[in-house]
C-alpha cells in the first residue's frame, strides 16, 4: 500500500551488509547497503572491476550474497522459490554490457522474447515490437540474425528487448559504450522517458559525458565498497 | 509520442489490429533452441541406427511367432497311430482294427492308413533305397486328422488302443515336439523383445548425454531465457519439443528403412519360392514375410523412440536446472 510519507515506500531494490565473494577468493563487494525507490534514476559507476557488473547480477538473482540481505520488490531473495524468481525477473529488464542476444533468432524474435516466454499469442505482441524496433532505428533490420547487426544496432536491440515488457526496473551494463554521442543521448532520453512513466532505472556506466547531462543519483563502487552521491 | 507510451497503451489492447504495414515475411515464431545444428543430426541419425535394428528384431521375432503359430496348428491338427509288428501277430490285421477304433472316435475328420511299402519309404532317408526290408519289423503308422472343432479325446483313444492293442499300438499326440517348438519360438520372440527393449534403453541414454551436451553448449540461450523471464519449464518444453522433433524425424526414418528392409526381403523370398530351392526353404523356416502386425510393430517403435527421446530430453533438462 502507498505511504503518504516522501521515501517511505516499499523500495525496488535494498541491500543490507551484502557481502560476496567468488569461491574461496577476496570479497568483491563489502558492506554494501542501499535502497532503490521506485520511480527513481541511477547511475552505477566506478573503476572496471570494482563490481559493477556483480553488483547488478545480485539485483538479478543470477548470484546469491556470501552475507548480507538482499530484497527485491520488497521480497527477501534468500530461499527464494523458483516460481517467485520468475515472477522477479518478469518485472525487471536488463541489458547487457555483451548484449546477449540469441544469434538464431532474428532482431524481431529477439526483441519478442519476454513476451513470447509469457506464452502471449504473436499477433497479440506484434505491431509493439515493429513499433518499438523502429522508434530504436531498427526498423529495416527486424529480419537481420544478430551476427550480421553493428555493434551500436545490437546495442539498439538489446535496450528494446529490455524495455518491450515494460519493467518496473530496469538494469543496463554500459548502456551506451558502442554507439556514437548523438544515439547515446537518444538511448539517454529514451530511459528517461521510461523512468518518467514509472520504471526505477539503474545504469551503469563509464561515460561521465552521459552521467553529467542528467541530473541524477550516483552509486560510486571502489575497491568493493558503496558510496552514494546523491 | 514515446515508444513506451504507445506500447503501454496498446497493451490494453493486446488482440487489436496488426499494423498493415509490417512485413508479411517477418520470421516469428522460430524454435527457442537452435534445432538444425550438427549433433542434433548426428542424434537423429544414432536414433535413426537404433529404431532399424529394433525394427528388424521386432519383425524378425514377429516372422518367427507367425511361422511357429503356422506349424504347431498344422502339427497339433494331426496324431499318429504306431502299429508294432510282434511275433506271431498279424500286422495288417491289428492296423485295420486301429483303424476302426481311431474312425469310431468323434473329432477324428481324416484316418489314413500308411502301406507297409509307404512305411519303409519313410525309413529310406536314413537307411538308403533298394534294401529288401521284408524281414525288419518296420512299424506301420495311421495318421489322424483332427476335425477343427477339436472335439476329439485323445486320452480315451489312447486308453482304448492300448486295451484293444497291448503292447502294439500307440499313439502319438506330438506333445513333445510342439512343446520344444513353443519353448524355441517363444525364447527366439523373448530374445527379440529384449534386443527392443535395450535399444530403446540405448536411444534413452544416447538422448540424455545429447541433451547435456546441447544443455551445456546452449548455456547462453537457457540464461537469456531465465533473464527475460521463461521459467523452467517453459525451457524444458523448448527443449523437449527439439529433442521430439529430432525423435520423430530418427524415429521415422529408421522405422521407414526398416519396412523397406522388410519388404524388399518379401519381395526376394517371393521371387526365390518360384524354384524348387526356395519352396524347400519355405518349407523348413517359413515364410519372410511380415504380416500387418509386424509392420505395425515397426512404426510403433519409431513412435516410442520419439516420445522416450521427449520424455528422457524433459527430465534431464529439469536435473540439468534444478
Amino acid at each position: 500500500m502507498k505511504s503518504l510519507l516522501p521515501g517511505a515506500e516499499r523500495p525496488v531494490v535494498q541491500f543490507e551488509n551484502v557481502g560476496m565473494r567468488y569461491g574461496l577468493g577476496p570479497e568483491v563487494l563489502s558492506d554494501v547497503s542501499f535502497r532503490i525507490a521506485p520511480r527513481s534514476f541511477q547511475f552505477l559507476t566506478g573503476p572496471s572491476g570494482a563490481g559493477k557488473t556483480t553488483l547488478l547480477r545480485l539485483i538479478l538473482l543470477s548470484v546469491r550474497p556470501t552475507r548480507g540481505l538482499v530484497s527485491i520488490f520488497g521480497e527477501e531473495v534468500s530461499g527464494i522459490s523458483a516460481k517467485a524468481l520468475t515472477g522477479l525477473r518478469r518485472r525487471m529488464g536488463v541489458v547487457f554490457q555483451d548484449f546477449r542476444l540469441l544469434d538464431h533468432l532474428t532482431t524481431y524474435e529477439n526483441v519478442a522474447l519476454p513476451l513470447r516466454v509469457q506464452g502471449r499469442s504473436e499477433a497479440s505482441y506484434r505491431a509493439e515490437v515493429v513499433e518499438l524496433l523502429r522508434w530504436v532505428g531498427l526498423g529495416e533490420r527486424m529480419h537481420a540474425l544478430p551476427p550480421l547487426l553493428s555493434g551500436g544496432e545490437k546495442q539498439r536491440a538489446a535496450i528494446a528487448r529490455a524495455l518491450i515488457a515494460r519493467p518496473d526496473l530496469l538494469l543496463a551494463d554500459e548502456p551506451t559504450g558502442n554507439v556514437d554521442p548523438g544515439l547515446g543521448r537518444r538511448l539517454l532520453r529514451l530511459f528517461l522517458e521510461l523512468n518518467k512513466l514509472g520504471t526505477s532505472v539503474i545504469i551503469a556506466t563509464h561515460d561521465f559525458g552521459i552521467m553529467d547531462a542528467v541530473d541524477a543519483r550516483r552509486m560510486v563502487l571502489g575497491e568493493g565498497r558503496l558510496r552514494i552521491e546523491e | 509520442m514515446s515508444a513506451p507510451a504507445t506500447t503501454r497503451a496498446q497493451a490494453e489492447s493486446p488482440s487489436g489490429p496488426a499494423d498493415p504495414s509490417l512485413p508479411t515475411n517477418l520470421r516469428r515464431n522460430a524454435a527457442l533452441v537452435p534445432t538444425d545444428t550438427a549433433a542434433g543430426r548426428s542424434l537423429a541419425a544414432v536414433i535413426a541406427i537404433l529404431t532399424f535394428l529394433a525394427g528388424l528384431c521386432a519383425g524378425a521375432a514377429e516372422i518367427v511367432a507367425t511361422n511357429a503359430g503356422q506349424w504347431q496348428g498344422d502339427v497339433a491338427q494331426e496324431v499318429t497311430i504306431q502299429v508294432r509288428p510282434g511275433p506271431g501277430r498279424d500286422v495288417d490285421a491289428d492296423v485295420s482294427r486301429a483303424e476302426t477304433i481311431a474312425k469310431s472316435e468323434p473329432g477324428i475328420a481324416e484316418a489314413r492308413v500308411f502301406s507297409k511299402a509307404e512305411a519303409e519309404r519313410l525309413l529310406e532317408p536314413w537307411l538308403g533305397s533298394g534294401l529288401d526290408l521284408s524281414d525288419l519289423p518296420v512299424p506301420r503308422l495311421i495318421a489322424l486328422k483332427l476335425a477343427d472343432n477339436r472335439s476329439a479325446d485323445l486320452k480315451r483313444l489312447r486308453t482304448r488302443l492300448t486295451e484293444a492293442l497291448p503292447g502294439v499300438a500307440s499313439l502319438d499326440d506330438h506333445a513333445l515336439w510342439l512343446q520344444r517348438l513353443s519353448t524355441a519360438a517363444n525364447a527366439f520372440v523373448g530374445i527379440g523383445v529384449g534386443m527392443v527393449v535395450l535399444v530403446l534403453v540405448a536411444t534413452g541414454l544416447a538422448v540424455t548425454f545429447a541433451t547435456r551436451g546441447a544443455m551445456a553448449g546452449n548455456r547462453e540461450v537457457v540464461e537469456v531465457l531465465h533473464f527475460v523471464g521463461a521459467d523452467d519449464d517453459y525451457i524444458a518444453r523448448a527443449f523437449q519439443r527439439r529433442f521430439f522433433g529430432l525423435g520423430l524425424r530418427g524415429g521415422a526414418i529408421g522405422a521407414g528403412l526398416a519396412i523397406l528392409a522388410f519388404a524388399i526381403a518379401g519381395l526376394l523370398a517371393r521371387a526365390a519360392r518360384s524354384g524348387p530351392a526356395g519352396q524347400e526353404v519355405e518349407a523348413l523356416f517359413g515364410a519372410v514375410q511380415v504380416g500387418l502386425r509386424g509392420y505395425a510393430s515397426v512404426i510403433l517403435i519409431g513412435v516410442i523412440a520419439s516420445v522416450v527421446t521427449g520424455v528422457v530430453s524433459r527430465i534431464t533438462v529439469r536435473r540439468f536446472l534444478s
